[in-house]
């Protein structure tokens, strides 16, 4: 692919200019009106997780006509094991800034936020630095701002919220942020790596995207591969690559391995049996019961249970629920101790029991999607982890010779 | 209100005092932690009155009637 979003400079070289920019890749085309049409026709799909169709999406907020819209880059990348929202804003800041322009023109709106995880300073840095390489007339428009660092912050109604209200954290819907967001103004919340595809689809059209993807799949896609591989390393696939080829291509695995993240914290594990032929695309995924999510592939080393690290990710998602839904507050609370008194061979009766019920009741009662991303990726490991699970709950032994999660 | 309407609660402002489960057995469920379990779909015509009251007699104001078309 010579023409990537991360073709050109590579990552060492730090942030690609306005000029390197533009020498690579051509001035930005003026917004025109088919742009929306051509978005739909390219089959981009939000990168931010949710895989929602951007031309719908930027349809809902152009519709809303009484008051001007506000387009919010999204750089919260909450998620712990995903690197690409940073990295790509590390490296290439221009292409973000010309996909919200466009995503600006052609939703009606002059106002662009741009939000980036505070921990992310080196994306703050190229970010700043891009915003100061603009002409004046863009700089009036853009506004940037860095969010607190929590897994929740970069949930869009939290993206709102923060800008609002100074508070990271979910609102109820309605409103969806599309009707009512910043200001009281209808807002297009918008992952970065989305606006950057946007960028080259308004260069090279819907066509020349629908190219890069394997099969019926549409463009590239950025995906963090991690675990047990060399080491971890964000790379540009074209969407729809089999799982075996993403991981060869980050340098294939260090070790064997039992089983497959998938799609992060929210996702989902898989057998790597299993994994290794699936293509890299969310709808054929989801149509298998997976979620490409933010992109994250982590490959689960040998000398690691499933079972402990399921528990790590329950007692890390259990800590970063905003707290003010009682099913996720609670129920992850009590979801995380049950999972870590089972991982660290240290479980009561029912402890087992209780995880498989309650995997099945959180979906869906949260104001957000934090619970149903806990209990998505708990149902999960509760399948491919079964036995593991069992001879933790019911023997009090673990498989995995020095795994045991020391008892918190 | 003939069209069909659901039952939608705003999870924030639940605070799982539990009144809607005690007026509406047959629609609501608690969970182990006495939050609200509803079930999907529309209300039948049977158990309205019922949903109505548990809608006003929410102490957290935390329910409402919602038509089924509306929902994204």
């Amino acid at each position: 692919m010579s023409i990537a979003l991360l073709a050109g400079p590579p990552g060492a070289h730090g942030m690609e200019s306005l000029d390197e920019h533009q020498r690579r890749l051509g001035m930005l085309p003026p917004g025109r009106p088919g742009l929306i049409d051509s978005i739909e026709r390219s089959n981009l799909r939000g990168k931010g997780g949710a895989g929602f169709p951007v031309a719908t999406k930027w349809r809902s907020v152009a519709a809303q006509n009484a008051r001007t819209p506000v387009v919010l880059a999204n750089g919260g990348e909450g998620e712990p094991l995903s690197r690409k929202d940073r990295m790509l804003m590390e490296q290439r800041p221009h292409l973000v800034i010309d996909g919200a322009i466009l995503a600006a023109g052609a939703v009606g709106s002059d106002d662009i936020v741009l939000y980036v995880g505070a921990d992310h300073t080196g994306a703050i840095q190229a970010m700043h630095r891009a915003v100061t390489e603009r002409s004046a007339t863009e700089r009036a428009r853009i506004r940037l701002v860095s969010a607190p660092v929590r897994y929740v912050s970069g949930e869009e109604t939290a993206a709102v919220h923060f800008i609002n209200a100074g508070v990271a954290l979910p609102t109820s819907i309605p409103p969806r942020p599309y009707e009512r967001g910043i200001d009281g103004r209808p807002t297009l919340v918008q992952n970065v790596e989305t606006l950057a595809h946007v960028a080259m689809i308004a260069r090279f059209g819907d066509e020349w995207f629908r190219s890069l993807g394997v099969g019926n799949a549409s463009g590239t896609t950025l995906v963090t591969v991690g675990g047990a591989v060399p080491q971890t390393v964000l790379i540009e696939i074209p969407l729809g690559l089999a799982l075996a080829d993403v991981v060869n291509a980050a340098g294939g695995i260090t070790s064997d391995t039992d089983a497959v993240l998938l799609g992060g914290y929210f996702g989902g594990w898989v057998e790597s049996r299993a994994a290794w032929g699936l293509p890299l695309d969310p709808e054929p995924l989801r149509r298998q019961g997976y979620s490409l999510g933010c992109g994250v592939v982590a490959v689960l080393p040998s000398g690691r249970c499933g079972v402990v690290e399921t528990a790590r990710i329950l007692a890390y998602l259990a800590h970063e629920s905003a707290r003010q839904c009682g099913p996720c507050t609670f129920g992850l609370r009590a979801i995380s101790a049950s999972a870590g008194r089972i991982a660290g061979l240290a479980s009561t009766p029912g402890d087992l029991e209780h995880i498989q019920r309650w995997a099945g009741l959180l979906a869906g009662r949260g104001a957000c999607r934090h619970p149903d991303g806990a209990a998505g990726m708990l149902g999960s490991a509760l399948r491919v982890f079964a036995e593991e699970f069992e001879r933790h709950a019911y023997d009090r032994r673990c498989s995995v010779a020095g795994a045991v999660m020391a008892a918190s | 209100m003939s069209d069909p309407v659901t039952l939608a609660i705003d999870r924030i402002k639940c605070d799982g005092h539990g009144v809607c489960a005690d007026l509406v057995p047959e629609l609501i469920d608690l969970d182990d932690w006495g939050y609200p379990i509803i079930r999907p779909g529309a209300i039948p015509k049977s158990v309205l009155p019922h949903v109505k009251r548990a809608v006003s007699g929410c102490p957290t104001l935390a329910l409402r009637l919602q038509a089924i078309a509306s929902r994204r």
